[in-house]
């Protein structure tokens, strides 16, 4: 599809964090994936950029959409996958992680998408891997291709991003799409405010130059993006906040506080939806939600990942 | 036949002596201190040259897991107390935290008689608190200090029973017997695995709050207070730990404190990039704890620096950052970062700092350990406080061989260790130096 050197690679083995990536990579990143937007809309899906090249998929967490978008992506792009999930794998006899992906690695596979509920557990396996390594999603830290994929959805609406306030809601503290999210919007300057609980706001966040709220009216009042967070169920006991009736009641966003945000405003939800707790379905599905979209990007973001890793290096092999 | 350590900077933080001079040491017990050439060695006495060399008690760790019995392939008695003596440490207090625990006589026969055969420097067991360490039922201190131990903890963990730990003090105090916990409340620091602040949220991983370790901090000050007994507090990390124990001192209640060198070298910073080796409990905190630590160890709020040596295996670091092992090495490191990072530097004289590692924790645990007087035991290191070396945890006589301190670059070298008057630790590159034909 494209004159090959054309696109040059990112000069980086792994991709773990937003954090580690400055303006000019991630904008790089993000123009490599409306190329390959173009590309999943013709009616034949693939090129050969990773042909004769493995993927594995090493998802220690349970995952369906992550790891399909993953897959679709590096199989449009030629490349063979390998699902590994933690339940069929040797985890359960007490191997550790290192060794495991040790295993992996002997078996001559050229990159390795992982996720794991441990934060940093990726780190340690691209530490000691010779192989590249992309993180889809460790722990609580981060979730460098859903923080691409929605930066990506904004900018295909709002062009740019100086001058954007993008509001986060929910869950905060235990949240890598957030931290993701974070780290892009401040590089390429856009204005982040937080909301949510003050139990699930860590207070620190301030230092990087997010504006925390308690009030969901006061959060989203003129903002251009929302961003709202699934509020994980199975992980509140009880301490962080009384009932998901209360935090539909405080946090929800509903087309009635909707209105004070920008009539323009764009609703994003990383997925899986809470109906009716963090979103009503009137604002999920109405005109302002670019949530599909999201879905939708995410599987061209995914091949510019896989595709600038990789350097380009496969157009060099004649066949 | 005597012993002549000879021409070295003599320290005795229990006299205040800081001169060079000669040390004489005769059947295992220190002899006297003279002038530098005072008085000649005959020819049969043992002549230690430490002209540029500092001669100091050996040093006192009171809180070190030498994890014998139950994990052996972490550590052994064998193994610990040579880490100790390359360490300038004569004598450690090991933690009950074994597996079984040290609670009853024949655990802390177990452990004595593994130190005598198999060890080569003092050890002191500390008992626990509980039975099986399990915060229900006392066990019997009575018969355990009659036994040789010298402190109670449930280490690890805490009693968390208010009304226990009341009666824990007033018996253990009873028997003039140390009462050590580990300041955590359990239920505030959950799930954490790194201090709550700035770097934890950074990188996603579950946050200890301060509170957690002051919360208990706090009750265990005011139970000590009313009960009239002495209390402990290991591994103060934090400004609020710092400035509560100086108040409680300030009015009287019989509170003791030690440090651990981590906590005076790293903080939270060293958390990116998930180095499990700065896994640590509690957990290394800010720029402004580390300083409150320093300013109680100036002030004597902190009585002690003690390693809370915890070696791990490769197998529990080499892992995820929230499933490692919590625990630094710090045997053989101990004194070269004190000498680096507070002597150097005068935050502390030598004497003061090792007043800190020696002196003091003796005088906390009761033993005749820590000075340097006539009829003292002749536990004494040499060392070269200006030497350069390069910290290798590959050269570790500890089992572990890990630590977040390899590569660096720090002042301080052991040159030999001496407990009851013989050598347990000489390092080769300095024998022809001392050894004088």
């Amino acid at each position: 599809m494209r004159e090959r050197g054309e696109i040059l690679g990112l000069k980086r083995k792994d991709l773990l964090t937003l954090q580690e990536l400055g303006a000019e990579e991630i904008l790089h990143i993000l123009d490599t994936a409306a190329s390959f937007k173009e590309v999943v809309q013709r009616p034949i899906k693939k090129v050969p950029a990773l042909r004769g090249k493995t993927v594995v998929n090493l998802f220690f967490e349970p995952s369906t959409r992550t790891r399909t978008s993953f897959e679709l992506a590096a199989k449009r792009l030629s490349a063979d996958v390998v699902n590994f999930t933690a339940g069929s794998s040797s985890l359960v006899k007490g191997e550790s992680l290192l060794d495991t992906v040790r295993n992996i690695e002997a078996m001559n596979v050229h990159t390795i998408i992982m996720r794991h509920s441990c934060s940093g557990a990726v780190h340690l396996v691209a530490r000691h891997c010779r192989v590249g390594v992309v993180n889809a999603g460790d722990g609580t830290h981060a979730h460098p291709t859903q923080g691409l994929l929605d930066l990506f959805t904004i900018r295909e609406v709002k062009k740019s991003f100086a001058g954007l306030t993008v509001t986060l809601v929910g869950d905060i503290t235990h949240s890598r799409v957030a931290r993701s999210n974070i780290h892009g919007l401040l590089a390429l300057g856009a204005k982040v405010r937080v909301v949510g609980p003050a139990t699930l706001i860590p207070k620190s966040i301030a230092q990087l130059g997010v504006e925390i709220h308690y009030r969901l009216e006061e959060a989203i009042a003129g903002a251009d993006v929302i961003n709202i967070l699934r509020i994980q169920l199975e992980r509140q006991d009880g301490q962080y906040f009384p009932s998901a009736r209360e935090y539909a009641h405080l946090y929800g966003v509903n087309a009635r506080r909707l209105k004070l945000a920008k009539p323009d405003v764009l609703i994003m939800h990383p997925g899986p939806m809470n109906r009716g707790i963090e979103i009503s379905p009137r604002v999920a599905d109405g005109p302002n939600s670019v949530i599909l979209n999201q879905v939708t990007n995410g599987v061209a973001v995914r091949m510019a990942v896989l595709y600038l890793l990789s350097g380009g290096e496969s157009d060099e092999n004649p066949d | 036949m005597k012993t002549l350590i000879k021409g070295g900077r003599i320290l005795d933080p229990a006299t205040g002596h800081d001169a060079i001079g000669d040390l004489w040491i005769q059947d295992g017990k220190i002899e006297s201190i003279t002038p530098p050439g005072a008085k000649a060695p005959q020819t049969k006495d043992h002549v230690i040259s430490a002209a540029g060399l500092a001669v100091a008690p050996g040093l006192v760790d009171m809180h070190v897991h030498l994890r014998e019995p139950g994990a052996e392939y972490k550590e052994t008695i064998a193994s610990g107390t040579r880490a100790a003596a390359a360490g300038g440490i004569t004598s450690v207090a090991c933690m009950p935290n074994t597996d079984p625990p040290i609670d009853n006589l024949a655990m802390v026969e177990l452990v004595l008689s593994k130190a005598k055969y198999q060890g080569v420097v003092n050890v002191y067991p500390v008992a626990c608190v509980t039975r099986g360490r399990e915060g229900k039922v006392l066990t019997e201190m009575g018969e355990l200090k009659a036994a040789g131990v010298v402190a109670v903890s449930d280490d690890g963990d805490p009693v968390s029973s208010p009304a226990l730990m009341r009666c824990a003090l007033q018996y253990a105090g009873m028997l003039d017997l140390l009462m050590i916990n580990h300041a955590e409340d359990k239920g505030l620091s959950g799930k954490g695995v790194a201090h709550a602040g700035f770097q934890s949220m950074l990188l996603g991983l579950s946050g200890i709050p301060r509170s957690a370790l002051e919360v208990m901090i706090a009750r265990d000050l005011i139970l000590a207070e009313e009960t009239g007994s002495r209390i402990h507090v290991p591994h103060v990390s934090t400004e609020g730990g710092v400035r509560m124990i100086r108040e409680a001192k300030a009015r009287g209640v019989l509170v003791t404190a030690e440090t651990a060198p981590h906590y005076l070298v790293l903080t939270d910073d060293s958390l990116q990039g998930y180095d499990t080796n700065v896994r640590v409990n509690p957990p290394l905190a800010e720029q402004k704890d580390q300083e409150a630590l320093l300013a109680g160890l100036r002030d004597g709020t902190i009585d002690a620096i003690a390693t809370d040596h915890a070696p791990h295996s490769r197998r529990e670091k080499e892992m995820e950052f929230a499933l490692a092992a919590p625990g630094i090495c710090g045997l053989e490191t101990s004194l070269s970062l004190i000498l680096t990072a507070l002597v150097e530097t005068k935050i502390l004289t030598l004497l003061q700092a090792v007043q800190c590692m020696s002196f003091n924790p003796a005088r906390i645990l009761k033993i005749p350990k820590g000075t340097l007087k006539p009829g003292a035991d002749a536990d004494v290191v040499v060392f070269n406080p200006q030497a350069e070396r390069v910290i290798r945890a590959s050269a570790f006589l500890s089992q572990a061989d890990n630590t977040p301190f390899d590569g660096w670059k720090v002042k301080g070298e052991v040159v030999m260790t001496l407990v009851g008057g013989r050598s347990v630790f000489e390092n080769n590159e300095h024998t022809k130096a001392i050894h004088p034909a």
